[in-house]
């Protein structure tokens, strides 16, 4: 919906006086559908979430409900474009390393109060203040905010942040680099605006329902640990008239299959599809089992570093066993989810990003197969010579059926020997660390909708390559890519070099697999990185 | 007996600073840490949350601070991974519903499984037996786990009768699914511990002999009988009552009840150092007591035992 259109609807909508609570049981406003009497949405969610205070949470059902209750610069539309949200607009200048954002003069705090620059400024120094300790200061040092990293290492006091109000509604931030996607990154809930007053008052307590003032289109009003979470329209959110949905209830259901139960008996409108029932969901609700690519990659990486096997150094092996992988088996017969098939680190999905031809993914399975096995015997590997590693997976029953498919795969067309070690999560994130393993499985969801969200993972300095690979023209075309306006070149050269070193194994990529109610409308299928807000959603009369 | 229960709560305060101290050192000994995650945190950022929560200081000064808290506030620290709620509060939610799901339950499988026994020892070797012996095994072969998925396909799917989870404050909609899924199999080993003790109580020379003397079998079985059958149901009772209260892992995650067996093992699992601890003190506070109660218990249960 563009600007003028928003207008128009706006227009009609107060001069025939059809307030918001006057739409449920009317028509959708432009798609003319007929809404359900009930504007209730029910969805589940695995765990309870970690928090709902924007500069704290860290997990991804978190931040769904913080989205919710604020709002931040920026928002994403149905699509993951950028689109206005307390500010109405931003310039930079040429180096573009001063932002100025024009905060809309109609935003207010659900007490009533105006969302004011300078909450802007108290999130943001919150979020680096080391007394808060936020799980996600690194975020404001990524965004590149002037003395954000040397405020969260005490160097600095936080008021040295490069963030000010100019006045009411003008927010300057100065970063100490160039970076043109930063108005992309303020949709991230640690970008948020907080309430100062309300914090001052509650202290801790302050998200608590009842205590929580909050600028987006719906407050908490109720939160039962481990059970579930309510948040209700915020009558004083600036763009409350055209919010549809009434109440949200996110559902705390640990058992995917009990959700799926409770889906079915009608319970819930959303839930997540267990591993490999999709088909089976499509054939019995063709309407309501739904798959849609998303931004996340499954794949396992080498253990390059020293302390890593001797036969993985030679890239020949490392190719061989990416090749065996017949991945069409993983995705259509143990996930069976409309995953698609992963030869390169970085989705399809992502924004901007074409997928180079890797010459991988243009062989049959049949040639790829026979490939590896001369690979691995040039590389003096055979049934003399056995190849025989370790393996490494998080404890999940489709994590197991993968890494037993994989395994059986490499032993059956290259008589690889592989020993398979199932470690608790934590267990498991600390062996990986510490290069403790031959090969592990790793999955990664972009942070932000571009390829450098993935392929910097593959860094030789980066913190998350556990891997420990290394390749100078790979950290110079990644470190070019940070600046450069045409990108596609780059990250093609990037994708063909770890096709050639494969120092990892790309073998999926990830779905959005759900079971969605026919009657929601609006779900937004095609935002790959699935940040959706309440306020865009509606369910339709049946 | 004033003296014993007076020397059994005196040795219980040993035996918890025991447990604090073991559980504490075991916890810090386990791989990875409440921060270690999937995206390392950079080495500052990981400081600062360090230094907050006080994981910076030596163990043993941890150690000192932790029980200091408790003893002196009764604090039993911040949860490290719901950053909203501290232990007190989470202990203070998850625990009365634990509680009631849980009394309810060990109510429902005494009840149901002492009164099958009796019915199967006092009927022996005829239809009743056979079936309260049948129904004991096939009770005691459904673990909740397998019980939660097939109530809730049942009465949720399949009938429509109940909600397929939630707590909603206890309404008794709510509690139905629980309290069977978490008694069943209890209920069948009570119901075949109370057979086999009962039948030999029943061929005892103290039974015989009231039987010689013309006693009805009505007065023989509620006033001979009854107590030393349930001794040994009484010793297997203790630990039951004390899981049970204490919340069911598989009872909280198939019914979302919110209760304290899940925040349990999840904190386990994330390493949620101060939530792990504070309920493993409240897990063996509620054993001792109730193993001093079940002491106490055998006592009127059986005359000849005397503290």
């Amino acid at each position: 919906m563009n600007m003028q259109t928003r207008l128009l609807i706006a227009g009609f909508l107060s001069s025939t006086f059809i307030a918001s609570a006057a739409m449920a049981g009317g028509t959708h406003p432009t798609t003319g559908e007929a809404l359900a009497d009930d504007q209730t949405f029910t969805y589940r969610i695995l765990d309870e979430h970690s928090s709902v205070d924007p500069q704290v949470v860290e997990d991804v059902s978190g931040s769904e409900i913080v989205r919710d209750l604020f709002e931040g610069l920026m928002s994403q539309d149905q699509d993951g474009n950028l689109v206005p949200g307390v500010a109405t607009g931003y310039t930079t200048n040429d180096a573009k390393d001063v932002y100025t954002f024009t905060l809309r003069d109609d935003a207010k705090w659900s007490n009533g109060d105006p969302v004011l620059a300078s909450d802007f400024v108290f999130g943001w120094k919150r979020a680096v203040d080391p007394e808060l300790s936020s799980p996600y200061s690194w975020f404001m040092e990524l965004m590149s905010i002037e003395n954000a990293a040397a405020i969260i290492a005490g160097e600095k006091p936080v008021d040295d942040l490069g963030v000010t109000a100019i006045d009411d509604r003008t927010l300057e931030v100065r970063l100490s680099a160039a970076l043109p996607y930063f108005p992309q990154m303020t949709t991230h809930s640690t970008t948020f605006p907080a309430p100062q007053k309300v914090i001052a008052q509650h202290g801790d307590a302050w998200t608590k329902p009842g205590n929580i003032v909050s600028n987006g289109a719906y407050v908490l009003t109720e939160h039962l640990p481990q059970e579930r979470s309510v948040r209700e329209r915020n009558v004083m959110y600036w763009d409350n008239e055209h919010t549809i949905v009434e109440k949200v209830v996110a559902l705390v259901i640990n058992d995917e299959n009990v959700a799926l139960t409770r889906y079915l008996a009608g319970e819930l409108d959303r839930t997540e599809v267990p591993a490999g029932q999709y088909p089976r969901l499509q054939q019995e609700y063709p309407a309501q089992a739904i798959s849609f690519p998303r931004l996340c990659s499954y794949y396992y990486t080498f253990n390059l570093s020293e302390d890593g096997p001797e036969a993985f150094k030679d890239p020949r092996v490392r190719q061989a066993l990416s090749l065996a992988v017949d991945r069409k088996i993983i995705t259509e017969k143990i996930l069976a989810g409309g995953q698609p098939e992963a030869y390169t680190f970085a989705p399809e999905a992502t924004a901007g990003f074409t997928v180079p031809q890797v010459e991988m993914s243009a062989m049959t399975q049949a040639e790829r197969d026979s490939l590896a096995r001369e690979l691995l015997a040039e590389a003096g590997y055979g049934p003399d010579n056995p190849l025989t590693f370790n393996m490494i997976y998080n404890t999940s029953e489709s994590h197991k059926k993968i890494a037993v498919a994989l395994g059986q795969m490499w032993k059956q067309k290259l008589g690889v020997q592989t020993d398979l070690g199932n470690l608790e999560w934590k267990v498991f994130l600390e062996t990986r660390g510490n290069q403790d393993f031959d090969l592990a499985r790793g999955a990664w969801c972009g942070d932000y909708n571009e390829a450098s969200t993935f392929l910097d993972l593959l860094q030789s300095n980066s913190g998350y390559n556990d891997g420990k690979f290394q390749n100078d023209r790979v950290d110079e075309l990644l470190a070019t890519a940070k600046t450069a306006d045409n990108t596609t070149k780059l990250y093609t050269e990037v994708e063909q070099i770890l096709a050639q070193e494969s120092p990892i194994i790309p073998i999926y990529h990830y779905a959005g697999v759900y079971m969605m109610d026919s009657d929601v409308g609006n779900w937004p299928v095609n935002n790959v990185e699935q940040n959706w807000y309440s306020k865009n959603l509606y369910k339709i009369a049946e | 007996m004033i003296a014993y229960i007076i020397r059994r709560l005196l040795i219980a305060i040993p035996t918890i600073l025991v447990l604090i101290v073991a559980s504490f050192f075991l916890m810090h000994f386990a791989p990875g840490g409440p921060f270690t995650s999937e995206r390392p945190l950079p080495p500052q950022v990981l400081a600062n949350i360090e230094a907050r929560y006080g994981l910076d200081q030596p163990l043993w000064k941890q150690l000192y601070d932790y029980l200091f808290n408790i003893i002196v506030h009764f604090d039993f620290g911040p949860s490290f991974k719901f950053k909203d709620r501290d232990v007190n509060d989470i202990i203070a939610q998850g625990f009365p519903i634990s509680f009631t799901y849980g009394s309810l339950s060990f109510l429902a499988a005494t009840s149901v499984g002492v009164s099958l026994g009796i019915a199967a020892a006092i009927r022996h070797n005829t239809w009743i037996d056979y079936f309260a012996v049948g129904l004991g095994i096939a009770a005691q072969a459904l673990p909740n786990f397998i019980m939660g998925p097939i109530l809730i396909l049942t009465f949720t799917l399949w009938l429509g009768l109940l909600p397929g989870g939630g707590w909603n404050g206890g309404q008794w909609q709510y509690l139905i699914m629980p309290v069977i899924a978490l008694s069943t199999s209890y209920m069948g080993s009570i119901a075949r511990i109370t057979r086999s003790s009962m039948l030999e109580v029943m061929s005892s020379n103290f039974i015989r002999t009231a039987r010689a003397k013309g006693l009805p079998t009505r007065i023989l079985i509620w006033r001979h009988a009854l107590k030393p059958t349930l001794l040994p149901v009484v010793s297997y009772l203790g630990p039951v009552f004390v899981y049970v209260l204490t919340g069911s892992v598989f009872v909280d995650m198939y019914f979302s009840t919110g209760g304290l067996g899940q925040a349990y093992v999840g904190s386990a699992l994330s390493r949620d150092y101060a939530v792990l601890l504070g309920v493993t003190i409240l897990y063996g506070t509620l054993t001792v007591v109730v193993n001093l109660l079940t002491d106490l218990a055998y006592a009127w249960f059986d005359p000849k035992i005397r503290y």
